[in-house]
């Protein structure tokens, strides 16, 4: 085993880096795709067909092709088609435009919102209709049934299943190395290709994603161990 | 400059020499062939996990769940880069030592062994709960009929427990059909590593991915069909579920 690579201050700093990176991507993805799953999930139960049919559309399609398939689609596809574009290349845009992390965040954030969009529109189906009769026989405006008992009902019944996918999401970041960010997958690359050590890396990173899992299982357990239990 | 490319795209997308069709069609075939054959075997680890965790010794206890721990809490990605290097450099080094000298590696054939132990952590979970979800009664009963083990698997736990792990089994052919595009980081040739080869050669990516991405689709609304009908199947002669 060598272990030596691990005491150099340069691919210290290139794994904090890294590290950095995987957080950054995790925690925006699930912000910017938990918040777009809400109404994903919500017009599939309530809404008007055309945007059912679009919701259930977007969802299929997400589900149903690989993560790294709609990175390459993003990234290599739209993304190969942009510099074509004259007056792209001197807008405000083409910094982000040309960056391999934006368009890992916009792939990563749509792949949650499909995902959890999902898990939404069973947890909202799963609210009993009593509750939301007597929330409506309160005089609750619709939007004040849904922010004070729909959606908190429904976010609470499925709090495991979000942990569940907030660890396969964590496990789906080192993806967004193959569109040239440097996460922890970045990192340990450019450690390896310097070094030639193989392994070592790897193991070394594998070693962070469990320690990264254990600490989002014990996140939300702690979080549902908060909520009163009642029947 | 994707108006300048010589060649119009419907050559490119024709079957032959001159278009990429053919590899796309090989790269799909290769893939459903990688999921189904790693599927199998992470569904035999899996039934052999389940087994072990439920009736085995305590060492046999604590490496199960080591196995099914880390490899549930490590990507995907990471662990069949390891397993592939680790593979290929480990079967590399016996063969040297007993002086056949370096071997030339089937791709595909490391692929399925790869995703196989990968997915057989989950194999393992699904039918671990599947198996413990059939009532105690039942296995006890048919222990009563004096029904050897084997016997007792067959006719009654099997067929009890199907029910309970086909969704599970199902999302996790889903998962393979997807995962298995991860092969293509290591060099594997299936449908995404085919595609990138011949979106990079053709120089019209967003098609090519686009294309990709309908076949993987193609793939995974097939299975949902069929594992719709098998899970009516299993479930015949059981009440329906209660629909909210």
């Amino acid at each position: 085993m060598h272990w030596e690579w691990l005491a150099n201050p340069e691919y210290q700093h290139l794994l904090l880096v890294g590290l950095y990176y995987t957080l950054i991507l995790l925690v925006t993805s699930i912000v910017i795709g938990f918040t777009l799953a809400v109404p994903i999930g919500l017009v599939q139960v309530t809404g008007p067909w055309p945007l059912k049919m679009l919701a259930r559309g977007f969802c299929t399609f997400i589900r149903g092709t690989p993560l790294l398939i709609q990175l390459w689609i993003l990234y290599y596809g739209f993304g190969s088609l942009f510099p074509s574009i004259p007056w792209l290349r001197h807008s405000f845009m083409w910094p982000v435009l040309r960056e391999g992390f934006y368009y890992a965040v916009l792939g990563l954030s749509l792949s949650v919102a499909a995902y959890e969009g999902e898990i939404m529109r069973g947890a909202f189906l799963g609210v009993p209709r009593g509750e939301l009769e007597a929330a409506r026989a309160f005089g609750m405006s619709g939007w004040k049934v849904l922010s004070r008992v729909w959606f908190p009902r429904a976010v609470l019944q499925v709090l495991p299943t979000l942990a569940g996918e907030t660890v396969s999401q964590l496990k789906s970041t080192p993806l967004a190395f193959t569109i040239t960010v440097m996460d922890l997958m970045g990192a340990r690359f450019k450690i390896s290709s310097d070094t030639y050590i193989m392994y070592e890396p790897l193991i070394f990173i594998a070693v962070v994603y469990m320690i990264l899992t254990f600490i989002i299982t014990r996140a939300f357990g702690y979080l549902e161990r908060l909520i009163p239990k009642r029947r | 400059m994707i108006l300048a490319a010589a060649v119009p795209i419907s050559e490119l997308l024709s079957y032959g020499d001159k278009g990429y069709l053919d590899e796309l069609i090989w790269g799909a075939f290769a893939t459903v062939e990688i999921s189904f054959f790693a599927y199998l075997f992470g569904v035999s680890l899996g039934l052999l996990g389940a087994i072990g965790k439920l009736s085995g010794g305590r060492i046999l206890r604590y490496f199960l769940d080591g196995y099914t721990t880390i490899f549930r809490a490590v990507p995907e990605l990471v662990l069949i880069m390891l397993l592939y290097y680790a593979g290929t450099n480990g079967i590399n080094n016996l063969a040297n030592s007993i002086g056949l000298g370096p071997v030339e590696m089937n791709g595909i054939v490391v692929a399925i062994f790869v995703l196989g132990i990968v997915q057989g952590a989950y194999h393992t979970e699904v039918l671990r709960a599947a198996i413990q979800a059939v009532p105690l009664g039942q296995t006890e009963a048919a222990k009563a009929y004096g029904m050897g083990p084997f016997t007792l698997f067959r006719r009654v736990t099997l067929p009890a427990m199907l029910p309970f792990a086909i969704p599970g089994l199902a999302n996790l052919w889903l998962n393979i059909t997807k995962d298995s595009a991860l092969v293509a980081v290591v060099g594997a040739t299936e449908l995404a590593n085919a595609t990138r080869i011949a979106a990079g050669g053709a120089k019209y990516y967003l098609t090519f991915y686009l294309l990709a991405a309908a076949i993987y689709l193609l793939i995974s609304m097939a299975s949902n069909q069929f594992f719709g009908w098998l899970e009516n199947r299993v479930r015949r002669g059981q009440p329906k579920l209660a629909v909210s």
